[in-house]
């Protein structure tokens, strides 16, 4: 299987034009390596940057220096300086990213959203219904709810639709931002069923569970991102 | 995306074939390979028209604009296959009608005039018109700037499931973030007649390293 992402001397500061032109940095040299099958989970006090560093491997943010090296079918891609539409393409087929917050065009039933994302990877019409009403079904989202619009849904559920849209394909690499804050119990343990499905089939994972109970069911290690001082 | 008077409809004239460059030229690229590129404003006037009636489609802002009001909504989608060609009085009809369904036009309000349309319906009867003789690449101009916001959503939807549909290739012009994240894959961020950032849509709008896109995105007031 092997290495699927590896992060070298990865640096990641924000300036601040109109307040006062500030300064923050938040990344400071991380490197890290992730296998095929393995779990890294990044531990820390909030404002030690585990988002940024999960925005910053799906090219949301954009880094000031270091590589972000992903295996992406037969050939390694630098997300922090790829052309977009290489980006683009990585994030098709081979990078899936959880993030906590739902953003989708109004309107839009979540059924036909799940349809959407699924047809962009490829995948026939037909056979990715059965496998949205599948998850869709897992993760406790009555059918009735199917065609409304995911925006008039609760926080848990719009969690859950978000869930769906990145377990819908085999991505080989996942990006989880806390999954699971706004899941009861019962949904938790379908999300933990999901990661370790996913685990087994070779993903390699990197996510942050503020949970402690969902952190240790699905680490494989942990990562303590080092304080940046602007804690307390 | 820009503000007003950043020059964002200009670039689109230039782009679109309308308005000749001072220097520099617009070059299309009809294959795959670069050495095809037609240069769009070194070609007769003749063979730019028939570029742009072939394979562009443009979609106004105001629908006024790119619709015929005075004949009736099937014939603003008919004329433009015959305008390419098609004779087939009964296969015209067919795709007439097979469009105006993918905009969601009632069949029965085929024969009506445009004046008694909607806002809404008119800008998805101009989509109808544009998109029947399967451009390669539309230019759309603040296409949903003009509608009410209850129909707006439901228009992103439409154009950009169409636009993946057809594998259109689309330039859009917009000052709606909210518009722009939803449909758009890339992003040019325009001032004072010049591109100060461009990249991933959303690379740039969630982390905008130019002090005016920085102050854009943190200026739209949450509803």
């Amino acid at each position: 299987m092997g290495t699927m992402l590896s992060v070298e001397n990865l640096c990641k500061s924000f300036f601040l034009h109109n307040q006062g032109g500030i300064q923050l940095s938040v990344l400071q040299g991380i490197g890290l390596t992730v296998q095929a099958g393995e779990c890294v989970v990044l531990v820390g006090p909030s404002g030690t940057g585990k988002s940024t560093l999960l925005r910053s491997l799906y090219a949301n943010y954009k880094p000031d220096s270091g590589r972000i090296l992903v295996r992406h079918e037969e050939e390694w891609v630098d997300m922090a300086t790829a052309e977009p539409r290489k980006i683009l393409e990585v994030r098709r087929r081979t990078v899936g990213y959880v993030s906590q917050f739902l953003r989708v065009i109004p309107r839009v039933p979540a059924f036909s959203i799940l349809m959407e994302s699924s047809r962009m990877t490829g995948k026939p019409g037909e056979e990715a219904a059965a496998q949205i009403r599948l998850l869709l079904a897992r993760l406790g989202i009555s059918e009735r709810l199917w065609k409304i619009s995911p925006t008039t849904f609760s926080g848990g559920e719009q969690q859950r639709i978000n869930i769906a849209r990145g377990f819908i394909f085999p991505y080989p690499i996942l990006l989880l931002d806390e999954p699971t804050a706004a899941l009861d119990a019962k949904n938790r343990q379908v999300v933990v069923e999901l990661i370790r499905e996913a685990m087994q089939r070779g993903a390699a994972i990197i996510g942050t569970f503020h949970d402690e109970e969902v952190r240790e069911a699905v680490a494989s290690r942990t990562l303590e991102m080092p304080s940046n001082g602007r804690g307390p | 995306m820009g503000e007003s008077g950043s020059g964002k409809t200009t670039i689109l004239n230039s782009l679109s074939g309308r308005l000749a460059p001072t220097t520099g030229a617009v070059l299309y690229g009809k294959g795959q390979n670069d050495n095809e590129a037609v240069d769009v404003y070194g070609i007769s006037e003749a063979a730019r028209r028939l570029l742009m009636r072939a394979e562009w489609g443009v979609v106004h802002q105001n629908p006024r604009d790119g619709l015929r009001m005075r004949v009736s909504a099937g014939a603003n989608v008919g004329e433009r296959l015959m305008a390419v060609g098609c004779r087939h009085y009964g296969k015209i009809r067919q795709d007439v009608l097979n469009w105006l369904a993918r905009v969601e036009i009632e069949s029965d309000r085929m024969d009506d005039l445009p004046l008694t349309f909607s806002g809404g319906m008119l800008q998805r009867l101009q989509i109808a018109r544009t998109l029947v003789t399967r451009p390669r690449l539309v230019f759309m101009d603040e296409p949903t700037s003009g509608l009410d916001v209850s129909v707006q959503a439901r228009l992103i939807d439409l154009l950009r499931s169409l636009v993946q549909e057809l594998s259109l290739s689309a330039v859009v012009v917009t000052h709606d973030l909210a518009v722009v994240r939803l449909i758009s894959h890339r992003l040019l961020v325009m001032r004072q007649g010049k591109v100060v950032e461009s990249g991933l849509t959303d690379q740039v709008l969630d982390d905008p390293h130019h002090p005016y896109t920085q102050l854009l995105v943190s200026s739209v007031i949450q509803p």
